[in-house]
């Protein structure tokens, strides 16, 4: 079985020579990686840029959390560095005896401006273009048997305009006041009224941002519309697809109205309307307003798009596991149709449930109502989704190599994620909760510990397929168990942070509202959860140190990684494993027919233990 | 290397590649509108009595805009229709006259918008509140011509009242200019966004409605003008691509279908 696999994989390799010949000539530097129409190689650029982002965004929030755990204490090293790049926005902390500069601090300012930033590029440049452009675009067509993208040079311009807005949002570090400031959310009035002009670079990377994903999700819904192999029918496609495929409809619908939100606002900043801005409102900065607009309208046309966004971040990485999941467990997923439909389900419902997020502005408790019911019910497909998951693993010999266990551990910590969304999803419980740690847990352990385990999981799963090697199976599992450990030492203090009231956003990390300071007042923070942001910080940056492991072994396994022995190194089910390694421009040598399943594993009376979609059992 | 169904149809779906693309744009633009046209309902249900004055723009302007593009979308279709008919030539001919169609909406919305911009608003010191179009400006005065004046209290919706009322004798309307001394003026503005909600939406709609007109517009020069190259060489697909445009075409149509009845009518 072995000898036959390989005789037909020589084959393949024989035919990959042969038909280079219609790009036999060198494209040159440029035209290869920065101008590619290819849609493995932007998948690739996307991969990096956000990695980077993604690296940037923990910068943000390490600088953070040191205020937190160390409110008002220079910081070392860090702190003079960002003097000089900040300049005035850290402050100066002098000793107060000698009167004597021992180093710079946080700002208030500057810890806004970094928890602003650091939502906003985890969110929107980070996780998103790594779940969704990154992996769709090296993984989707080479899945659906597709020679590249329907609009390959579409799809060029999409990275061009994402990388534009990511330098645009980078570049407003740099000027007088800093970036925005507001929050990744950027709720107005209070984003127009600060004094920044980082508030307008923030706006316009966000409208080239969005164009650039509106044209990623038209790309991607034309390739798996019309690209797909022959035989391979909307049930044969592997659930990643049909992940994705949700995904961008998600965002083709739901991001248009952000993309007004961010107009209007800006309409407001330069040209001087009241969209946001109600009559009556006095704030300094802000004489001689029209008046009229409503601060709730931003919020509704910002959490439109903000909750289908929440689903943006989990579908792709729930296609990713249930990939990684088949293939290590060595059997079909449990429920591939419960699982496609309740994703079709999801991405629906997903565009009723946004103003959850806003039982606390006043909109009244009749609406309150609505979307505490449309929540409700929205949690159910994403139960059926996870628990398919959960009995798929039941009976498997499962292989427990590095991509598994991170698919492993998306199961729970995803699950943590979820259920405590339910207390926040009714709107009595969400008025004690909102604005508490309790929410950034909740959602750091959607988004952290789940989405980017994911990610990661796909990382290590498709990386022998990108560049012909394995990365170190060694460090994989170092790796895997320190991001674990301290992610779960990050994220589970702040949910007891949270339910004892304190509240997000605050440079000091509560010390101001602790009973320690305020001795006489009623419903103070107790001591034992200020204390408990130094055990967060702490842990946090030993979650940094836990990915050094990842980033060696992620640029020195290209080179010096344990060899792939075929194609197929996972003996995988699934198209992309049947093309050369890595994969040539236009993908297969030879098209492919789709005879079968996406998820052929251990099929009774077969030779093997698994049939690749295009081949007859 | 060559993707699939560029020129020709997929069987299963019956759509060329492009055709999927573009009502897939045009399905987040309809969010896109959408989702202004909501923000319209929301802060015209919020607004304050006499805050909201539709009766100060032009109608028959604006209805002679309507019947131009209604015009265009009919010659667009005419030249697919033509080039499907294997006639150049008429494709020619008729894709001018949308280009043509799509210039004068934009030249007549821009006499709207400047009509607009030079029509100062200003408060007194006295609490009336003093439009019109700006005729001499020094260091010292403003003259306004065709000036109506009414508390300003009432907002600049107010207008069209105080000018039935002139009529019925009281004097707030003067058909002469009216010199107005800089001392005097609280608050100077004009009818631009900055005025008001209504006009802030309408700028805002208008002006996205007519960069979705000039990009199309120059979509269509392009593939009537140097891109036409492409009918000798490859004349399927470039009827696709006329197809495409002009359903993009259609759509800004539509928009302003709904544009003009919510802005000038209701």
């Amino acid at each position: 079985m072995e000898s036959t696999e390989a005789k037909e994989l020589h084959d393949t390799h024989h035919d990959a020579d042969g038909h280079g010949a219609d790009h036999h000539h060198d494209p040159g530097f440029w035209r290869k990686y920065i101008f590619s129409t290819d849609h493995k190689i932007i998948g690739i650029q996307y991969g990096i840029t956000s990695l980077l982002f993604m690296l940037f965004g923990f910068f943000l929030i390490a600088t953070m959390r040191w205020s937190m755990a160390y409110p008002g204490q220079p910081m070392p090293v860090v702190g003079s560095l960002l003097h000089i790049i900040m300049g005035d926005m850290t402050s100066a902390v002098f000793d107060p005896e000698t009167k004597e500069l021992i180093g710079y601090a946080i700002s208030n300012d500057l810890y806004n401006a970094f928890g602003a930033m650091h939502g906003t590029i985890m969110v929107f440049l980070a996780v998103v273009p790594l779940a969704f452009a990154a992996f769709g675009n090296y993984v989707v067509p080479l899945q659906i048997g597709a020679v590249d993208m329907a609009f390959p040079r579409l799809n060029m311009a999409s990275y061009h305009l994402f990388l534009l807005g990511g330098l645009i949002m980078l570049a407003s570090f740099f000027i007088p006041g800093g970036p925005a400031q507001a929050g990744w959310t950027s709720y107005s009035p209070l984003a127009t009224s600060i004094q920044t002009d980082g508030q307008l670079y923030w706006l316009i990377a966000m409208v080239i941002i969005i164009t650039s994903s509106l044209l990623g999700a038209v790309n991607f819904i034309a390739t798996i519309i019309q690209l797909r192999a022959p035989g391979m029918t909307w049930m044969r496609m592997p659930f990643f697809c049909w992940a994705q495929f949700v995904t961008a409809f998600l965002l083709l619908l739901a991001f248009p109205p952000l993309e007004v939100g961010a107009l209007l606002q800006l309409m407001d900043k330069v040209a001087g309307t009241s969209f946001y801005l109600p009559t009556g409102l006095a704030i300094s900065t802000m004489k001689d307003i029209s008046g009229g607009g409503s601060p709730l309208l931003y919020q509704h046309l910002f959490w439109f798009l903000g909750h289908p966004e929440v689903y943006v971040l989990i579908l792709p990485a729930m296609g990713v596991v249930s990939e990684i999941i088949a293939n290590n467990t060595r059997k079909p997923l449990w429920g591939y149709k419960s699982l496609v439909y309740s994703t079709l389900v999801l991405g629906f419902l997903s565009f009723i449930v946004w103003a959850h997020h806003m039982y606390l502005t006043g909109m009244g408790t009749k609406i309150s109502t609505f979307f505490q019911t449309t929540t409700m019910i929205i949690s159910i497909p994403s139960v059926i989704i996870l628990t398919c998951l959960f009995i798929s693993l039941w009976g498997g010999s499962i292989r427990f190599n590095t991509p598994m266990l991170f698919a492993l551990a998306f199961l729970p910590m995803f699950g943590i994620g979820g259920l405590t969304g339910l207390p926040l999803g009714f709107n009595y419980s969400d008025i004690l909760l909102h604005d508490t740690y309790y929410v950034i847990g909740h959602f750091h352990y959607v988004v952290a510990p789940g989405t980017i385990f994911g990610l990661i999981a796909g990382i290590y799963f498709w990386y022998p397929k990108m560049t012909g090697r394995y990365m170190n199976e060694f460090w994989g599992k170092v790796h895997f168990w320190g991001s674990f450990i301290f992610m779960n030492l990050t994220f589970q203090p702040m949910f007891a942070q949270g339910m004892a009231g304190m509240l997000r956003r605050m440079a000091d990390g509560g010390v101001g509202y602790s009973i320690a300071n305020n001795p006489d007042a009623v419903g103070g923070l107790a001591d034992q959860f200020v204390k408990l942001n130094a055990n967060i910080t702490l842990a946090a940056y030993a979650l940094g140190l836990a990915q050094i492991p990842f980033i060696i072994n992620l640029f020195y396994s290209i080179s010096k990684g344990k060899k792939v022995e075929s194609d197929n190194p996972w003996h995988s089910t699934t198209l992309e494993w049947q093309t050369p390694t890595p994969p040539p421009h236009g993908n297969f040598t030879t098209p492919p027919t789709v005879t079968g399943g996406p998820y052929e594993y251990s099929v009774p009376g077969s030779s093997q233990d698994y049939i690749p979609q295009n081949q007859k059992a | 290397m060559e993707v699939p169904y560029t020129v020709e149809n997929r069987p299963d779906t019956g759509l060329y590649n492009a055709k999927v693309g573009i009502w897939l744009f045009l399905a987040s633009e309809v969010m896109l509108f959408g989702a202004l046209f909501s923000s319209y309902i929301l802060l015209r249900v919020g607004a304050l009595e006499g805050h909201w004055p539709t009766e100060l723009l032009n109608v028959p302007i604006g209805t002679v805009n309507t019947m131009v593009l209604i015009l265009s979308s009919v010659t667009v279709v005419m030249a697919w229709a033509s080039l499907k008919l294997n006639d150049f030539k008429k494709f020619k001919m008729y894709q001018l006259a949308t280009v043509i169609c799509a210039c004068m909406f934009v030249l007549i919305k821009s006499y709207e918008y400047r009509d607009k911009l030079t029509h100062h608003d200003v408060v007194l010191a006295d609490g009336m509140r003093v439009d019109g179009h700006l005729v001499e400006e020094t260091d010292e005065y403003i003259i306004l011509s065709h000036p109506v004046s009414y508390p300003a209290v009432k907002g600049i919706g107010y207008r069209p009242t105080a000018i039935k009322e002139a009529e019925h004798g009281d004097d707030h309307h003067h058909a002469e200019d009216r010199k107005i001394m800089l001392a005097d003026i609280v608050k100077r503005t004009t009818w631009g966004p900055w005025a008001n909600t209504y006009f802030a939406i309408y700028f805002t709609l208008t002006g996205l409605h007519a960069l979705h007109v000039i990009a199309g517009a120059l979509v269509i020069a392009y593939y009537w003008g140097p891109g036409s190259k492409m009918w000798k060489t490859n004349p399927e697909q470039f009827t696709n691509r006329i197809e495409v445009s002009g359903l993009f075409w259609h759509f800004v149509d539509l928009v302003w279908i709904f544009l003009f009845p919510i802005l000038y009518l209701l």
